[in-house]
């Protein structure tokens, strides 16, 4: 991808997946859009493209958005077959049309996976992340009950490495690039950042294992190490902590084994 | 007229809270699950007071309107967050962060507020690292800090340049635990459009559900907002698109008094405007100028040259001129308006004019490269995204931009608002920074708020109410919000003007930025209260909402946010027209001192104006609570 430097202005055609509904036929439809400004973002083109639309009396194509910076997690297109576009660790929001070139055309779609059912146009239902989360995804500590907070010390490289993973914005871009759909990266990352802060151990095992059968019932697939998931992930998560998640799942297994079955899984903590 | 009763406690300053708190009344735990308790918004306030009020024993009903509670705005807030844990030896203390939020907030808050707020600030810290949040730390594993704006000491914890982030995630995974377990019952996806005010007291809300369009009704036995502040009026900000005065609009015209709405933050440190269709402004994080040095040429000749090609010497680093003690560190209000100064001399820079430089090479000559990179990287890389300049190798440009409102709904030292069973929290409400919020201190607020005040308080009016009393949603009032809804959905669809949404919105953003932002004056304000009700009447006569009811529809969303936002915007100018001083965030041009720093009139002023509705087209009441200072003396605020 060569970075459009100039600040003349220039046309792109945005080809737009539109779907009223779930259930409904969705088609691509063309948008041509001129007097593209490099310095403005993906996002605001779309904002531009909307109130066209709506003063020829269509309807506006419905987007997901809110933070426009990169850390909701919010933003979720798919913009010539990659999750949030051209660039590299950012999300669609931080996508400036100096990635593309005049005459370019740019195919938008929803983030599609079964585990994440369209809502309309580019718009899915990411509430399966949310259930991954409220099996297990904490540590059980109620408000008032904490140690005062250098009482524990954290090895800086575990608060570090810990922070690598917890930077996940839970957008499911992992999940749409992936071929099984798989939501290993985002469980990962999850269970890593926990897993490697001293706070996190007492739930350990019961944590993995009740985000892992959550996981499988929502739907997503397997991971099958190819990755593609770090590469589209707008916070360049390793896909090294699916290793951790792994080591994770099989050491809480092994030891569930030999434990009630009632400790070792229910992770309502 | 509102009966706005601060129902501070009494006794010695330090002693109010732990005093408060044994005298407020307890529900019994097996009485908590009799009663109810709606939380609008899920922010660090709103997931925090869920997530506790829950663990409590009580039946929460989250509502947000995001997909999920972790998308929302708190999660955006880059530096940090002040504790007064003193970890780092350099002579802080309670008393110390007290000091420095009231002068800070240029004492225009309640001092017993601002107390109870500095108190609870090493309680918040050790509750998100029980919960893992990973904050940055020292090779010996304790916690790290640094320095932000208006304070002499180190006490802002912080998690890159993310820590809003990880501790929104700290209230989502308590929040999420408390899902999980059946003690909050979560509505996403879901608006506030009204609040239900039964017999006097705040008893329910009424909401739509924006992916059906489906629009219904709750009761509750207490409502609480936490749906964060109203910057937006302004249209281009650092708030999210989404972010809206919807909720507490709506509670102010069922009787909530509206307090300071003059008091916006604008942010010296945002990445300048580059075009019309510009729709978000990016921060900065203040704790950039812990190592970046601001500068603008010292001729204005200079102005357009290459920053590289101007000489050592012919550099002005204003903040370090004018404010020596503080430096590149001095407040957010001083510091926006010292740029706007500049610029106003012909001085700024950058294609507009409108910017000022942020220099790290004396940081990268002292530190090197991959230490400065550890520091700040993620926010070199946004910069880079945003601009396509290196900030490695050139200056940063930056420009103010609207970055928090300390106005809000009025609260009593109970959080509760002037509507009993009313609670506001974070930045909905107005309490804790006076004029002028300091950096890191918005995440301390909306945690205290959620995690270590709201919990107790609430208990004290819940206790007066008879368990399990909530009025039914076949009452008369609900089905009147209800309709209320309704009506206002036909009518913007049914209206069928010429213009987007959008257009209301920029136009309504460019009067309030012209006439009530950095600088406001008698005319100015009074030529915005001409303009505004005329922007509001060609709203409505001129408005184009395509779509229907009953699916998403965001147009639909944006157009009942804008027209919310044209009459607080309205109340807003008319707040600035009435405070005929300058103090924090809200300057009058008319009230200053020869060196330009603001001139508060503490005789006339000395008080938090609460603006109460009196109903359409008439002039709104404006209340007053005077600001008893009985600890600290008022004195000039002053950063030199």
């Amino acid at each position: 991808m060569v970075a459009n430097n100039s600040t003349k202005l220039f046309s792109v055609t945005l080809r737009v997946w539109r779907q009223a509904g779930p259930g409904q036929p969705g088609k691509f439809v063309d948008y041509p859009a001129t007097n593209v400004s490099p310095n403005m973002s993906f996002l605001e083109l779309l904002d531009v493209v909307n109130d066209g639309l709506t003063l020829k009396g269509d309807e506006p194509i419905a987007f997901a958005h809110d933070c426009r910076e990169g850390i909701c997690g919010t933003c979720s297109c798919t913009i010539n077959g990659k999750p949030h576009g051209p660039g590299k660790g950012v999300a669609t929001c931080q996508v400036y049309m100096r990635s593309f070139q005049d005459g370019d055309v740019l195919v938008v779609e929803p983030f599609r996976a079964k585990a994440f059912p369209l809502v309309k146009d580019l718009v899915t239902d990411r509430a399966s992340f949310d259930k991954i989360q409220q099996a297990g995804g904490f540590i059980s500590v109620r408000t008032g009950a904490a140690p005062d907070a250098n009482s524990i010390p954290v090895p800086k490289e575990d608060a570090d490495l810990a922070m690598d993973a917890a930077t996940c914005i839970g957008c499911g871009a992992c999940v749409a690039a992936c071929k099984n759909a798989s939501a290993m990266l985002f469980v990962a990352a999850k269970v890593s950042h926990l897993g490697l802060m001293p706070q996190g151990q007492p739930e350990r095992d019961r944590r993995v294992l009740a985000m892992v059968q959550t996981m499988d019932e929502a739907g997503f697939g397997n991971c099958s190490n190819q990755y593609e998931c770090s590469a589209v992930c707008p916070k360049l998560i390793s896909h090294d902590f699916i290793a951790r998640l792994n080591r994770d799942f099989v050491s809480a297994q092994f030891r569930a084994a030999f434990k009630p079955a009632s400790n070792a899984t229910g992770g309502a903590g | 007229m509102a009966k706005l009763e601060s129902k501070t406690p009494s006794g010695p300053l330090a002693q109010k809270w732990e005093k408060h708190k044994t005298e407020i009344k307890l529900v019994n735990p097996a009485n908590k699950r009799k009663y109810e308790v709606i939380v609008v918004g899920a922010g660090l306030a709103g997931s925090s007071a869920a997530a506790t009020l829950a663990e409590l024993g009580y039946k929460v009903k989250s509502f947000v309107f995001h997909d999920s509670p972790r998308r929302a705005h708190s999660i955006a807030a880059q530096g940090g967050i002040n504790a007064a844990k003193n970890y780092q030896n350099d002579g802080d203390s309670v008393h110390r962060l007290f000091y420095d939020t009231l002068k800070g907030g240029d004492y225009r808050a309640r001092e017993s507020n601002v107390h109870r707020l500095a108190e609870v600030s090493v309680n918040i810290i050790d509750q998100c690292a029980a919960q893992g949040v990973p904050f940055a730390r020292e090779y010996g594993g304790l916690l790290a800090n640094r320095s932000f704006g208006g304070a002499q000491v180190s006490r802002t914890f912080y998690a890159r340049g993310q820590t809003g982030q990880q501790l929104l995630l700290g209230a989502y995974s308590a929040l999420s635990r408390m899902i999980g377990q059946g003690g909050v019952e979560l509505h996403t996806n879901s608006e506030m459009l009204d609040l239900v005010v039964v017999d006097g007291h705040a008893k329910g809300i009424i909401v739509r559900d924006l992916i059906t369009g489906q629009i219904t009704r709750h009761n509750a036995d207490a409502v609480v907002l936490a749906t964060g502040g109203y910057g937006n009026v302004f249209n281009l900000s650092t708030y999210a698109r989404g972010s809206n005065a919807t909720a507490i609009w709506r509670a102010y015209k069922r009787g909530a008094c509206l307090a300071n709405p003059c008091y916006t933050q604008i942010h010296p440190t945002c990445i300048p405007v580059s075009g019309d269709y510009q729709s978000k402004l990016t921060l900065m994080s203040e704790s950039l100028r812990n190592d970046g040095r601001i500068w603008v040429p010292k001729r204005k000749e200079d102005a357009g040259k290459e920053p590289g090609s101007i000489p050592e010497a012919d550099r002005d680093y204003y903040l370090e001129r004018i404010y020596p003690s503080f430096g590149n560190l001095a407040p957010r209000d001083v510091s926006s308006r010292a740029a706007m100064r500049m610029c106003d001399e012909g001085r700024g820079v950058g294609p507009t004019g409108l910017g000022v430089y942020l220099d790290f090479s004396d940081a990268i000559r002292r530190l090197g490269e991959p230490a400065v990179r550890e520091r700040y990287g993620n926010l070199f890389d946004i910069y880079h995204e945003i601009t396509a300049e290196n900030a490695y190798k050139t200056p940063m440009r930056i420009f103010p931009a609207v970055h928090y409102t300390m106005g809000g709904l009025w609260v009593d030292y109970n959080l509760m608002s002037n509507i009993p069973g009313l609670f506001v929290l974070g930045e909905a409400n107005f309490s804790d920074h006076g004029a002028n919020r300091l950096g890191a201190s918005a995440l301390m607020q909306g945690l205290a708020d959620g995690y270590f005040v709201l919990p107790y308080t609430i208990g004290d009016y819940l206790a007066g109410q008879k368990p399990a009393s909530r009025p039914s949603t076949d009452r008369a009032e609900f089905k009147q919000a209800e309709e209320s809804v309704r009506a206002m959905t036909q009518r913007l669809l049914a209206n069928k003007g010429k213009e987007p949404v959008s257009h209301f919105h920029k136009r309504l953003g460019k009067i309030m930025w012209e006439h009530c932002g950095m600088a406001r004056t008698r005319q100015s304000l009074e030529a915005a209260l001409q303009k505004i009700p005329a922007l509001r009447e060609e709203f409505w006569a001129n408005v184009n909402v395509p779509g229907s009811a009953e699916t998403l529809n965001q147009s639909l969303e944006q157009a009942g946010r804008v027209a919310d936002f044209i009459e607080l915007g309205e109340l807003l100018c008319r707040d600035a027209l009435t405070r005929e001083e300058s103090c924090g965030g809200h300057f009058r041009e008319e009230y200053q001192h020869p060196d330009g720093e603001c001139k508060r009139d503490d005789e006339k002023f000395a008080h938090v104006a609460a603006w109460e509705y009196q109903g359409e087209g008439q002039t709104p009441l404006r209340n007053t609570e005077p600001l008893n200072y009985e600890f600290t003396k008022m004195s000039v605020r002053s950063y030199k």
